[in-house]
């Protein structure tokens, strides 16, 4: 069992987070956006291998959050709320 | 040198000390050139290049092979072979690869264990077996063999389901497909490959692409570890780390990646002679026909590239299996393993050429590679050889993510496959 860093709640259990997407995949503004950009938004996703970054959700409390880790080892880098996130790009 | 496999060249060459085999395929140096490269040494990939020479006379092909062939996902799947799919595009292309399947052995000289004992998918309430008679129905209009069984007949197919009444998951009948079984992995993988090589395509493994020769907007070739290999159309067709593969020729795919798990258990004598799937638990067990008990679920919850797996999903699958068969409970685990599958918002494959022009690809399968691999071999061909679409793969272009028109089979199926 590995634990996750809920900015909010502190080191807990796997399970109780759920996988949110990747960071920085923002909804496009405005009535004129062509299908290619909706596809690449809804669909396309880089999808690295090693380092990432990801929206994650605690379900416990219902906070979603900005998590670092790589997609090999499994090592999570570090955590912070989307507000941070969003204040240190 | 014996080169056919039969009950004769194996008397002869037992007579002969067994010192006339040669080995099943070459291991060639690479060439500066061929007219074909394919990329991705597992199952979908091999009969790729077996097809192109088989079917299509293209014969100066190169299959890269990062690792080993068979050693990717090929190696660390559950051998589950079947075709019942709801919608009439998933029919035409499973179809495809389960007819192929069907006369694979003969075909290849190379016997790949085909045995077509059934596959069963439970339904464990009365709307879910509502719900599996109204997939049936569709299954049966797009022409694939699949029948209703009553809770009796279901009951006299697999008599160590936990029939109590204090059961969790109770069954209220299923919905089977006889001609579904399973296959020998290897033996796919080991079968194309020697086939292949037979027929002159070079196979070279523990070679990594770095990267695309990109010439006049189109692909030309590939650097690899062991060096620089040119041809007009590339094909991929590397599951789990297409993306990878995509970043490096310069675009995105709607792929995420995640570990599927799988196990086995200790060998025990014939006690399960069917595959069943229970659509509740999110678990499907087989026997081997070494005995073991085989054992697959649901994908972990995490994106990964780590072929390991985490332990909370196999805690939930093995817990699931428990609930569906108590008599297992004494079995050790003799092994647990994870692929790294490449899953598609609608769990439906994507065939085509890239936004590369000169490069293709075949992925997307997700979980359910492994029985679609003489369909995607065969599709991948016809598209590096004729550089257009088979009319079963055109609807699953890239394109689909653009105009909409998804397959979704994770809704159609209602489980992940």
């Amino acid at each position: 069992m590995q634990l996750f860093p809920c900015p909010f709640c502190g080191p807990r259990d796997e399970a109780e987070f759920h996988y949110g997407g990747e960071a920085g995949n923002l909804r496009p503004d405005g009535r004129e956006v062509p299908a290619e950009r909706w596809a690449d938004y809804l669909h396309m996703r880089a999808n690295p291998k090693g380092a990432t970054k990801e929206i994650w959700v605690h379900m416990t409390c219902g906070e979603f959050f900005a998590l670092a880790r790589d997609t090999v080892t499994h090592k999570v880098a570090g955590s912070v709320s989307l507000g941070e996130a969003e204040r240190q790009p | 040198m014996t080169r056919r496999y039969s009950a004769f060249s194996l008397f002869k060459e037992g007579l002969a000390g067994q010192a006339g085999w040669e080995p099943a395929w070459r291991s060639p140096q690479p060439k500066p050139r061929y007219d074909a490269i394919v990329i991705g040494g597992g199952g979908h990939g091999l009969a790729t290049a077996y097809y192109l020479a088989k079917n299509h006379g293209v014969t100066n092909v190169a299959l890269l092979e990062k690792g080993w062939i068979g050693g990717g996902n090929t190696g660390r799947n559950t051998t589950v072979v079947r075709s019942n799919y709801f919608y009439p595009e998933s029919a035409a292309i499973y179809g495809l690869a389960h007819t192929l399947y069907k006369g694979l052995s003969a075909d290849l000289n190379y016997n790949i264990m085909l045995s077509q004992r059934g596959v069963l998918t439970l339904a464990h309430s009365e709307t879910g077996l509502e719900t599996a008679a109204r997939t049936l129905n569709a299954i049966q209009v797009n022409g694939i063999d699949s029948e209703l069984l009553s809770l009796e007949e279901v009951k006299r197919l697999v008599p160590i389901y936990n029939w109590g009444p204090d059961a969790r998951y109770p069954v209220f009948g299923g919905t089977i497909q006889r001609s579904g079984g399973t296959a020998r992995h290897d033996a796919v993988a080991w079968g194309y490959a020697r086939a292949a090589s037979r027929l002159g395509v070079d196979i070279i493994q523990n070679c990594e692409i770095t990267d695309f020769i990109v010439e006049g907007g189109r692909c030309r070739g590939v650097v690899t570890t062991q060096g620089t290999m040119r041809a007009e159309r590339t094909g991929m067709a590397v599951a789990g780390h297409s993306s990878v593969l995509a970043a490096k020729a310069g675009f995105r795919l709607p792929v995420n990646s995640y570990a599927l798990q799988a196990c086995v258990s200790e060998p025990v004598k014939p006690i399960l002679d069917t595959v069943v799937i229970s659509p509740d638990t999110g678990v499907y067990v087989s026997q081997s026909d070494k005995g073991e008990m085989v054992i697959g679920g649901a994908l972990d919850r995490i994106p990964s590239y780590g072929q390991r797996g985490n332990l909370p999903v196999l805690e939930g699958v093995l817990a699931g299996m428990l609930d569906m068969f108590p008599v297992l409970g004494q079995l050790k685990l003799m092994r647990q393993w994870a692929g790294i599958v490449d899953v598609v918002p609608d769990s439906s494959p994507i065939i085509g050429e890239t936004p590369l022009p000169g490069l293709f690809m075949n992925c997307g399968w997700g979980t359910g590679g492994f029985k679609a691999i003489p369909a995607g071999g065969t599709l991948l061909a016809h598209l590096l050889a004729t550089g257009r679409h088979h009319d079963i793969s055109r609807p699953f272009h890239l394109d689909r993510f653009v105009t909409g028109r998804l397959i979704d089979e994770a809704a159609g199926s209602g489980i992940a496959h």
